[in-house]
């Protein structure tokens, strides 16, 4: 490796080295704004993402290849990952800019952190090398850490923020211990060489590495039975945070999962497949179960979210043939529209009228009527009715099960959707049918009505006019394989 | 008298699980940092012990263990101080009595 082929290489992560100025200049911007103009620090940051969409986006057709010495992919699933999470840091930036300024004093460094978490989601949905995968999720996972802790002076941030360190760091540890095991069983860190000699590796030795692996990403994807801690992160976390988590974090780690399991462990003679069923129709089901008593918006939509893991699983384990890794691409972004809409929501309610209980929500229909439709658009989203984002998303991934023979989890798919309508049809009855304790309208803040309004468009135009993003998905569902 | 791949692997193993067990059993949120350290570094040994007799041409094994040696000086800054933000605030670092949020 020459000194020209390394600059060429450098070209090819242009996107995350703007990320890392922007959010140096972020951080720097921070001293000099005075208090109560913070949210100019979080505009910057803002229009630092969008030019960086502009890169990111030019490489979804280029020719997939690794750089970096190969520890790096440049291939449409990664760059459309990479957007996915720009996207979401963007909206999430957007939707706190008047929120947190209330709550904290030190505005201008969660718009930094969320700046750099973004950029080490990047890296998690590119890295095909172990040990740059080991240093991204855990980079990922100290921030997310701090950002869910981050209102120091409430106990339920505080509560949030040491539970999820104590559960991530202690997956994060099995994981890197998984790591280890793959590392020896093979002698290399990279994913292709690894792929390469695992046929001749010892097939116990391999499914302990792979279960102590699946600790690691079922914990960033809030995968059964990994779960517990998300409950409690989402509901104890500021609500910006919590939509962040969600999905930036869920992105990533599906990336990063979907990438170890399909290019590295499939050659090799492990049935994961069936193991991902399983652990996908554990995921819907107790998800959706536990939600359906819940009263708290943001414990309701952690639980929800869990169950939508478990649909996205379905595409992991289907992997084979022309729906499931598209089908895996399509949902997140589906997903990604709805469940930030759905949080816009509650940041919004929670701080006009300081409470996160569903009940509360009565009467939402004739206060703010925009924002209850919206609502009620995102509930429908997420149950997977049409014409939605998150229906396109469930089609394609059901499509995929029964495509690859596993009719069984098509069918626990389709129960479960069917039983999710219960509770998000209660968030749209407390809306709609029950009386308003007052009748005064709700203000809405800028930066929230513009998140809102993306998102808004966003679910029901995918779920609309789709083909566009069928083809981006199809043409990005290029997953570099050897 | 040669120390083979194996002793390495099982100081290792049972290093692992000596954290596990400390995570899992103690209630101090300090000693729960500290069994991950112990699992940590049992990924450590591993590491470096299968770089000296699996792949000694490359020592992506040693780099790798520098890596988490470094990880783990860093979640021992970040979690410590979210130990110190709860500690202000709740009063109390055993985690069987944070507990303001259950299902």
């Amino acid at each position: 490796m020459n000194l020209a082929s390394l600059q060429a290489d450098l070209w090819t992560v242009a996107p995350e080295l703007w990320l890392l100025g922007v959010g140096l200049l972020t951080l720097l911007l921070d001293l000099v704004v005075p208090a109560g103009r913070k949210a100019a620090v979080g505009l910057t940051a803002v229009v630092g993402l969008v030019l960086a969409l502009i890169p990111t986006s030019s490489m979804v057709l280029w020719q997939p290849r690794t750089v970096l010495f190969g520890t790096y992919a440049v291939d449409g699933f990664a760059v459309f990952l990479k957007i996915i999470a720009i996207v979401t840091t963007i909206l999430v930036i957007l939707s706190a800019t008047d929120s947190m300024g209330r709550q904290t004093r030190f505005e201008g460094e969660f718009y930094a952190l969320l700046v750099f978490t973004a950029l080490g989601l990047m890296l998690m949905a590119a890295s095909t090398d172990l040990i740059l995968l080991a240093l991204s999720i855990e980079y990922v996972s100290l921030t997310s850490y701090v950002l869910a802790g981050f209102l120091k002076g409430n106990p339920k941030s505080n509560e949030a923020g040491i539970k999820y360190f104590l559960f991530g760091a202690t997956a994060s540890a099995v994981m890197f211990y998984g790591f280890s095991l793959v590392y020896g069983l093979t002698g290399t860190t990279n994913l292709y060489q690894i792929a390469q000699r695992l046929s001749a590796a010892p097939v116990p030795a391999l499914y302990l590495a792979v279960a102590l692996m699946l600790a690691g990403f079922g914990f960033k994807i809030s995968m059964v039975p990994f779960h517990q801690w998300t409950p409690d992160v989402y509901e104890g976390a500021p609500t910006p945070v919590a939509a962040f988590l969600s999905v930036g974090s869920k992105a990533a780690g599906f990336a990063a999962l979907v990438r170890v399991l399909v290019v590295t462990l499939d050659p090799s003679r492990v049935n994961w497949v069936l193991l991902i069923a399983v652990l996908s129709a554990a995921s819907m089901t107790l998800g959706n179960l536990l939600a359906l008593p819940q009263r708290n918006i943001k414990r309701m939509l952690a639980y929800s979210s869990i169950s939508h893991a478990g649909f996205l699983l379905i595409g992991v384990a289907a992997f084979r043939g022309d729906f499931g890794t598209p089908g895996v691409l399509v949902y997140l972004l589906g997903y990604t529209f709805t469940q930030l809409g759905a949080f816009f929501v509650a940041t919004l309610i929670g701080s006009q009228l300081g409470t996160d209980e569903i009940p509360d929500y009565a009467g939402l229909a004739r206060r703010a009527p925009v924002l209850a439709l919206l609502m009620a658009v995102f509930m429908l989203s997420l149950t997977g009715l049409p014409p939605t984002s998150v229906f396109l998303g469930k089609f394609y991934v059901l499509a995929a099960a029964i495509d690859n023979g596993l009719l069984w989890l098509a069918v626990v798919g389709i129960i479960n959707s069917v039983i999710s309508l219960y509770y998000y049809a209660g968030v749209i009855r407390a809306m709609y049918i029950m009386p308003a304790a007052s009748e005064a309208p709700l203000a809405e803040p800028a930066g929230l009505q513009v998140a809102l309004g993306v998102t808004g468009l966003g679910t029901l135009i995918m779920g609309i006019y789709p083909q566009p993003l069928i083809d981006l998905a199809r043409s990005a569902a290029v997953l570099l394989r050897l | 008298m040669q120390v083979g791949l194996t002793s390495y692997l099982i100081v290792a193993a049972l290093l692992f699980c000596l954290g596990l067990y400390g995570v899992l059993t103690r209630r101090n949120a300090v000693a729960i940092l500290m069994g991950i350290e112990l699992m940590l570094n049992a990924a450590n040994i591993n590491l470096v012990a299968f770089n000296r007799f699996v792949a000694p041409a490359a020592v992506a094994g040693q780099v790798f263990a520098l890596v988490i040696i470094t990880l783990a000086a860093c979640e021992a800054a970040v979690g410590l101080a979210l130990v110190m933000a709860a500690y202000r605030s709740l009063e109390t670092i055993q985690v069987d009595e944070i507990n303001l949020m259950k299902w």
